[in-house]
């Protein structure tokens, strides 16, 4: 680990404008620092600035940044009225780790490509213009999904699929003012400059995230997995379905794992509502999910895997 | 009392003997220093003014360094030296190498080989210098990254007899498959570690090891001192599971920096360089050929398999080890190929040979039963032969049939669906399947010393090590059995170089060679006592303190006291290593559901029943056994070194990303042992069992997933995106 400089901010205002890289639960940044992948010279940490508590929005909610990951999934509100991000929490880490990881922090957290991990590899993201090792190496948690030549990695999370799923908004304090941004448009795709991860700018803070008003029906997060707990998704599916007299009536969609972000195509919950369910309909949402999707040799599987997984989430959500 | 084991042991005094602590399932004594973290392992001890050191790995594949420009990082903060010593290692020695020569670290043989060794006053200041540190290479590329079309050599001498082409042209019932296995990791807890300190020319060094006898030669062998003048300490050990045999490159160096230092010296691996640097089981693939009659019979058995190394490593994943002796089948050809690559060395990985040799010839049985139509324990028991097929050498205990028999009761065998697809629960299909367990039994070279002392209290001393394993308490338990007295006046003392040798922990034969020297020692005591209380030995009784014989009183064992007897027990492979077949057996059934949208596997629960004679403590064998299936469930489902094929450098080296199984991957689990004592293994009548629970297990489950859903993968481990190509529509009615 490189040696940085520590200090700890009081309040938003130290924190919004600083050059210090910012730490809350450190569960993604001590293990990168270690690894000498983030070598920040200076951390600023925010733990104690406040915005830990989950407040009534509007018919939403309010979750603050440093809401702990434990703490978010285990607040009856949240299990009650929005229980995917509940459930995608849960899905996540360990007990331990979400005991820490904070829910700006968890929006924030960085791709498990072995490429880029290994601090030596050709690395676009690491290292801009040096290439990309995943392409043509071992990249079966690579994406199929809003790839570019420059980089196939994914975010690795399940938080965000589940607010992405909810169409949350992250609120963003920036040095004069604040802003927010959908949970769908945070993220960005990699592009020819994959070492952009979202669209926070210099200085910006993440102070919490919205949750919009319920939405009734079904909620369902399904995370496929090599083991059963304490690992990354292959893919994932975060779904809110409604159903009305044998029909779909209404549906919100995002998936995980296949790409650059948490991926949420609109296409899908429109091609969905008013249909009856069917598993020839699954497949056709599966087609629109899928028509752009490329595999780079081991993660051909995520191809029929998002098809078949959907088709899972669908079934258990409308009864087929 | 000191020579080879030429003669079984009939005696089998340790069911005559009446303290009754023999078997029990007691717990560890060491048991709470590890839980409350009080137990010191090798890299935590204080010793005064210790440096610290970090090894720094190549970062071409192969090839040489031309140079390293230490002076850079000399001149930065708390720096003390940059050693890239002749002395030090590029491949961690194999077990029982009792040598390490010197071997040129300018030389890399695989990416992330130590070429050097930064030592400063803090870790974070060497870590900083060792990142730092420019290293110039002349890059090769003489050996391939991939054993894919390499030409190979005989890795072993096979095993031939009949005629195995001939014999399958004319059987009724065939099967001819090839499976493949991936390179796995030993994947301890505590990674290596070592602290080095001299006192004139004797070093101490700390550290975390499986086998001290050999431990203390490769280092003397590589450091050019005396034996005598090395002392390892390695009291508690943080796993190895073969990754600790023989010594690695951080107990070198260590003591090379130290040296010239001065002062003590600490280096510890991280977590990706345990993984990049020590050893790896070799990937294997294995072409598996079964003829048998009308009946069932096997007349016709081939087993191959094509496994890799780095050159001029002897050291060849023997696969076939089990076949050779587990099933009939006259006609046969049993061999192991090699090729040579360059990835890091392959060496003991926990049961080498059957971890991987079984789980392929149990999923190819369950091929064979499935074509027959048989009831797959039915076929194993059928293929039980009386003699070794080949060399007829007769067997020593051995209990396939009961271990068949009571697991599959325990079970519920009887109600596996006969067919694929039979059962359903909402997405999940449901499945059972079943494999033998065999595994060699040995024993080894083995001393130990135990001390009564005048108060009666009993000491037992030896440099075997206890590896998570439960040698503190199995060792206690055999001394406490022999003389007489509760276990709480028993006290155990090992990993202590300066001890007497016991057998280390490797190839399960810690328990039954160095428990058999402690038994030997406690003979040579008990001999004493009946001396003393003028009854013959096998005529004396101890119980609690007390000592008697037939028409003798009982007295307290103290009367016959009078300072310490201390006696050293030995004991050496003999004739009845030769004179029969030894090997552990048992058997696996396990229940697993297969998502028929996801292809994910989830076990459901496993029984495993296992017989492994005498058992000498049912807590810690236990133990080791659901250890075993456990890894069983790792070799099945997840565990997978990725190599990358273009620079042979390890993707996936921590165990984020190198997938063990997890708690809820381990469905409820059940150990059954079978009554055994196997007289001819170790005048205790016990055999080993650190391995037996992973040899077959991950094929019981490939056979469970085929039973479960159809899909009969030759490729571990079975994960989703294999599962998924070949599963059926779930939607299908």
């Amino acid at each position: 680990m490189k040696a940085f400089d520590y200090a700890r901010a009081a309040d938003l205002p130290d924190a919004v404008g600083s050059d210090a890289k910012l730490i809350a639960g450190g569960t993604n940044l001590l293990d990168l620092m270690k690894l000498e992948v983030e070598t920040p010279d200076a951390l600023l940490d925010i733990n104690r600035i406040g915005l830990d508590l989950i407040e009534p929005e509007g018919d939403g909610l309010r979750v603050g940044a440093l809401v702990t990951n434990s703490d978010c999934a285990a607040d009856a509100r949240v299990r009650k009225d929005w229980p995917l991000l509940s459930k995608a929490i849960l899905a996540g880490a360990s007990p331990q780790l979400r005991n820490k990881a904070t829910t700006g922090g968890n929006l924030c957290q960085r791709t498990r490509c072995g490429y880029f991990m290994d601090n030596q590899s050709p690395c676009n993201k690491r290292e801009p213009g040096t290439g990309c090792a995943a392409q043509g190496g071992f990249n079966r948690i690579h994406a199929i999904l809003g790839t570019s030549d420059a980089c196939i990695a994914t975010y690795p999370g399940d938080m965000a699929v589940a607010l992405s799923a909810l169409d949350a908004q992250v609120v963003i304090a920036g040095r004069s003012d604040s802003r927010t941004v959908r949970v769908r448009d945070f993220h960005v795709l990699p592009g020819d400059a994959p070492q952009h991860e979202n669209v926070l700018q210099p200085g910006e803070v993440i102070t919490g995230v919205t949750l919009p008003a319920p939405v009734e029906g079904v909620q369902i997060y399904r995370k496929v997995r090599d083991r059963a707990s304490y690992a990354f998704a292959l893919m994932s599916v975060a779904a809110v379905i409604r159903m009305d007299q044998g029909r779909i009536a209404h549906a919100q969609l995002a998936f995980g794992s296949l790409a650059h972000k948490p991926w949420h195509d609109p296409r899908i919950e429109e091609l969905l509502k008013g249909e009856t369910p069917t598993p020839a309909l699954f497949d056709k949402a599966a087609d629109l999910l899928l028509e752009d999707a490329k595999g780079y040799g081991a993660n051909d599987f995520k191809i029929p895997l998002a098809r078949r997984t959907l088709a899972a989430v669908l079934a258990e959500a409308t009864g087929v | 009392m000191f020579g080879t084991y030429d003669r079984p042991d009939q005696r089998n005094m340790l069911d005559q003997t009446r303290q009754g602590v023999i078997g029990k399932p007691l717990d560890r004594p060491e048991g709470h220093l590890k839980v409350a973290g009080q137990a010191t392992y090798a890299a935590e001890y204080q010793r005064p003014n210790c440096a610290e050191g970090v090894l720094v790995g190549a970062t071409i594949s192969q090839g040489r360094v031309t140079a390293i420009h230490r002076d850079k990082v000399m001149s930065m903060p708390g720096v003390l030296g940059v050693y890239a010593a002749d002395a030090m290692l590029r491949r961690a020695a194999q077990g029982m190498a009792a040598e390490a020569p010197k071997q040129d670290v300018q030389i890399v043989d695989f990416p992330m080989q130590p070429v050097a060794l930064v030592v400063a006053e803090t870790f974070e200041q060497a870590t900083a210098a060792a990142k730092a540190l420019q290293i110039d290479y002349e890059e090769t590329s003489d050996v391939p990254f991939s054993p894919k079309g390499q030409e190979t050599e005989p890795g072993s001498e096979p095993i031939e007899s009949g005629d195995l082409e001939a014999t399958m042209a004319q059987m009724a019932h065939t099967i001819d498959v090839t499976y493949t296995t991936p390179g796995h990791a030993s994947a301890a807890m505590e990674p290596h570690a070592s602290i080095a300190e001299w006192d004139g020319d004797k070093l101490t060094l700390w550290g975390s090891f499986q086998m001290l006898r050999y431990n203390v030669k490769e280092l003397a062998d590589s450091l050019g001192v005396a034996s005598r003048n090395v002392k390892i300490m390695s009291p508690y050990v943080g796993g190895g599971f073969g990754s600790k045999l023989g010594i690695s490159h951080d107990a070198i160096a260590a003591a090379v920096a130290a040296r010239d230092l001065g002062r003590p010296v600490r280096v510890v691996l991280t977590r990706q360089q345990v993984f990049e640097i020590i050893m790896r089981r070799s990937e294997t693939e294995q072409r598996v050929r079964l003829g048998a009659d009308e009946k069932g019979r096997l007349q016709a058995l081939g087993h191959e398999a094509w496994v890799s190394n780095l050159p001029e490593e002897s050291f060849a994943e023997p696969v076939v080890q089990a076949t050779q002796f587990l099933y009939a089948g006259e006609n046969r050809r049993l061999a192991v190929e090699l090729a040579r690559i360059c990835r890091v060395t392959a060496g003991s990985v926990r049961a080498p040979g059957e971890a991987v040799g079984m789980q392929v010839l149990e999923a190819a049985m369950d091929e064979l039963a499935c074509e027959m139509q048989i009831d797959p324990v039915k076929l194993r028991k059928r293929n039980i032969p009386s003699t070794v097929p080949g060399d007829d050498t007769p067997y020593a205990s051995r209990k396939l049939a009961e271990a068949l028999d009571e697991g599959a009761k325990a079970f519920g065998w009887d109600k596996r669906a006969k067919k694929p697809c039979q059962r359903r629960e909402g997405e999940w299909w449901i499945g059972m399947g079943m494999a033998s367990a065999a595994r060699v039994n040995m024993i080894m070279p083995a001393q130990a010393r135990v001390t009564m002392r005048a108060d009666g209290s009993v000491l037992v001393q030896s440099d075997q090590t206890d590896i998570g394993t439960g040698s503190y308490a199995i060792l206690g338990q055999i001394a406490a059995e022999m003389l007489g007295q509760p276990i709480d006046r028993t006290t155990v003392e090992l990993g202590d170089s300066s001890l007497p040798s016991g057998a280390g922990s490797g190839g399960s034969f810690g328990a039954a060679s160095t428990g058999s020297a402690v038994f030997r020692a406690c003979e040579a005591i008990r001999a004493v006592l009946a001396g003393r209380l003028k009854c013959r030995p096998d005529d004396l009784q101890l119980q609690d303190g007390k000592a008697w014989a037939e028409g003798i009183e009982p007295r307290d064992v103290t009367d016959l006291l009078d300072g310490d007897i201390a006696k050293i027990g030995r004991i050496k492979p003999g004739k009845t290593s030769n004179s029969h077949q030894q090997a552990t057996y048992g058997a696996f059934f396990v229940e697993v559901a297969v998502n028929a949208f996801t292809g994910e596997t989830r076990l459901r629960r496993m029984t495993g029943a296992f017989g492994i004679g005498r058992v000498l403590n049912e807590k810690t064998a236990r133990s080791q056994c659901l250890g075993g299936m456990v890894w069983g469930i790792g070799s099945a489902l997840t565990e997978e070194l990725a190599f990358d094929e273009r620079d042979g450098h390890l993707v996936n080296h921590d165990l984020a990303e190198y997938h063990v199984p997890v708690h809820r991957d381990i469905p409820p689990m059940e150990v059954i042992f079978v009554e055994e004592r196997d007289p001819v293994a170790s005048p205790i009548q016990a055999k080993g069992v650190g391995e037996l629970g992973i040899c077959g297990a991950a094929g019981a489950i490939s056979n469970a997933i085929y039973n479960a859903c159809g899909v009969r993968l030759r490729s571990f481990p079975m994960t989703p995106d294999k599962v998924l190509a070949e599963l059926p529509d779930p939607f299908a009615k």
